[in-house]
């Protein structure tokens, strides 16, 4: 086939560019492909992070022709003609070419309240394949922080990172609050420190996860209703009391340990 | 102590790799939000006209049918012409009727979860398109007023059953032809169009399917909330669709509702 040009930024937290190169494509090839082939004969010293190649990794997370994308689902040929434009994720800082520090992710990993299910003896509880299937679509997250990257709360706004978990980890709230035995109340949480409030529902998310997961109709919509049951609306408010239900403040709902 | 003072702090400020650009997208990312505001915008400039106008809003027995406009419909301000008053008013209120009715389809519209997605991008650009730069220096989202009120989006559903369940009387009454006795005409068929596209994108709505099941924990225990969410959740996969085709024909029935009403065109009979 053809030879393609691709314009990949290289340098690192001192500052960079972008360098031309003009390769060979062949047919079937993803953009990791090209991308291994331009480390091997042309820039050995040209860092991308991969492992699967299958998409499944979540580790060759970049930004295609200025779309986040992974670069081992993006086939060559379903790329517009002209030169393939490939620079890191924009959200994260970047370590060196292609490679950035997505440790903010973990940070916020870290802040996610555990399951805390009630007191049951050992095989005392049976999961019911409804509410298996609601959650499940969550674990599919690979983790490759394309959603993250993309959410213009973050990726506009370096300021918003403090008090902002992101769309990987609204799923991943959406999971436990969806979970039939579990007991924590996160809204307060997710309101109050997480930033459920700053989404504003652009679904950029959903259209970049590789894993195709709802992201804003099946996780963050329904935890902004949830909020919305338990702070906005006053019939809500009401049945609480006449039902002596409270919810956990953002402190309460915190203490419970992350597995 | 929180889990925010128990975890090691998010670190701010390390330098981004890329060009420091608005996008490098090379599709025509721009067409998306541009038909977007020039159809919110059209409608917006078309409803508000239609709602100063306070006539050619029903066809009555003048013309052998019973038809009125959604826009003005419950009629209930003080000056709604004969035959098109609902069955109390507000005798006070003597400007355009429109004017009382309208308020709640549009906080409906307004709050809706998808419309949100829509002007956030075609009239905020926070952001205009995916991986496009937003076009603010400072972002608060949905936190402060007046954007928090975005969360009222619940009780505009409600009101919006009630006037979906009056634009249903209306779409029956369509079948009426004042002292000729019962048929269907175009207008029939419009008005029934009309009530069904708006109760299917009521219906459609995410916040319908939080309350009629969404909220609970486990389906398992509540069988009968888990059927009602298994029939509203692919219904709500549908919003996008049902948001533009009810907003669409809501304006075509106010169209066609005054034409006939002012004699510029005449209401077929179908049977």
């Amino acid at each position: 086939m053809a030879d393609v040009t691709m314009r990949i930024w290289r340098g690192d937290a001192t500052g960079g560019d972008f360098e031309t190169y003009t390769i060979s494509q062949n047919e079937g090839e993803v953009v990791l492909d090209v991308v291994h082939r331009i480390q091997a004969t042309q820039a050995p010293d040209l860092a991308c992070r991969w492992n699967c190649k299958a998409g499944k990794c979540g580790s060759c997370s970049a930004e295609i022709n200025g779309k986040p994308r992974l670069m081992c689902m993006t086939r060559m040929d379903q790329l517009p003609e002209g030169e393939v434009t490939v620079t890191p994720m924009k959200a994260f800082p970047i370590i060196r070419d292609l490679v950035t520090d997505v440790s903010f992710n973990f940070e916020m990993a870290k802040r996610v309240p555990a399951l805390l299910p009630p007191p049951m003896p050992e095989g005392g509880y049976r999961m019911f394949q409804q509410d298996v299937d609601r959650g499940q679509e969550f674990r599919k997250c690979i983790e490759c922080f394309l959603c993250q990257n993309v959410c213009h709360v973050i990726r506009d706004h370096e300021e918003n990172k403090v008090h902002y978990a992101g769309p990987r980890f609204f799923i991943r709230y959406a999971e436990l609050e969806m979970h039939p035995l579990d007991t924590n109340d996160r809204r307060e949480l997710l309101k109050e420190e997480m930033g459920l409030g700053y989404c504003n529902i652009t679904k950029c998310c959903t259209e970049v996860c590789p894993e195709h997961i709802h992201i804003t109709d099946n996780a963050i919509i329904p935890l902004k209703e949830r909020v919305v049951d338990a702070d906005y609306d006053p019939i809500a408010w009401l049945g609480r009391k006449i039902r002596r239900r409270t919810k956990k403040t953002a402190s309460e709902a915190s203490v419970q340990p992350a597995p | 102590m929180t889990a925010v003072e128990s975890s090691t702090k998010v670190v701010l400020g390390g330098v981004r790799g890329g060009p420091d650009v608005a996008t490098l997208r090379k599709d025509r990312w721009r067409v998306q939000p541009m038909v977007t505001a020039s159809i919110l915008t059209s409608f917006i400039i078309y409803s508000t006209w239609a709602a100063f106008q306070n006539r050619y809003y029903y066809v009555g027995a003048g013309f052998g049918r019973d038809l009125i406009s959604p826009f003005y419909s419950p009629c209930i301000g003080g000056v709604c012409v004969p035959g098109a008053k609902a069955g109390f008013a507000i005798n006070w209120f003597r400007l355009s009727p429109a004017l009382l009715i309208l308020i709640f389809p549009l906080g409906f519209r307004f709050t809706c979860y998808y419309y949100r997605r829509s002007y956030y991008r075609a009239f905020w650009w926070s952001p205009p398109a995916c991986a496009v730069s937003d076009a603010h220096g400072r972002y608060s989202g949905e936190t402060r007023f007046p954007l928090v009120m975005q969360n009222l989006h619940r009780y505009f559903f409600y009101a919006g059953l009630v006037l979906n369940t009056f634009l249903t009387i209306d779409a029956v009454e369509a079948f009426r032809e004042p002292g000729l006795g019962w048929g269907v005409s175009v207008g029939t068929v419009v008005l029934c169009v009309n009530a069904a596209l708006l109760w299917m994108y009521s219906l459609s709505c995410h916040a319908c399917r939080h309350l009629v099941g969404g909220h609970v924990k486990s389906f398992k225990a509540h069988p009968l909330r888990y059927r009602f969410w298994k029939i509203m959740s692919p219904l709500n996969a549908k919003h996008m669709n049902l948001a533009w085709a009810s907003l669409l024909f809501v304006g075509f029935t106010d169209i066609y509702v005054r034409l006939v009403a002012s004699g510029a065109i005449t209401d077929y009979k179908i049977f």
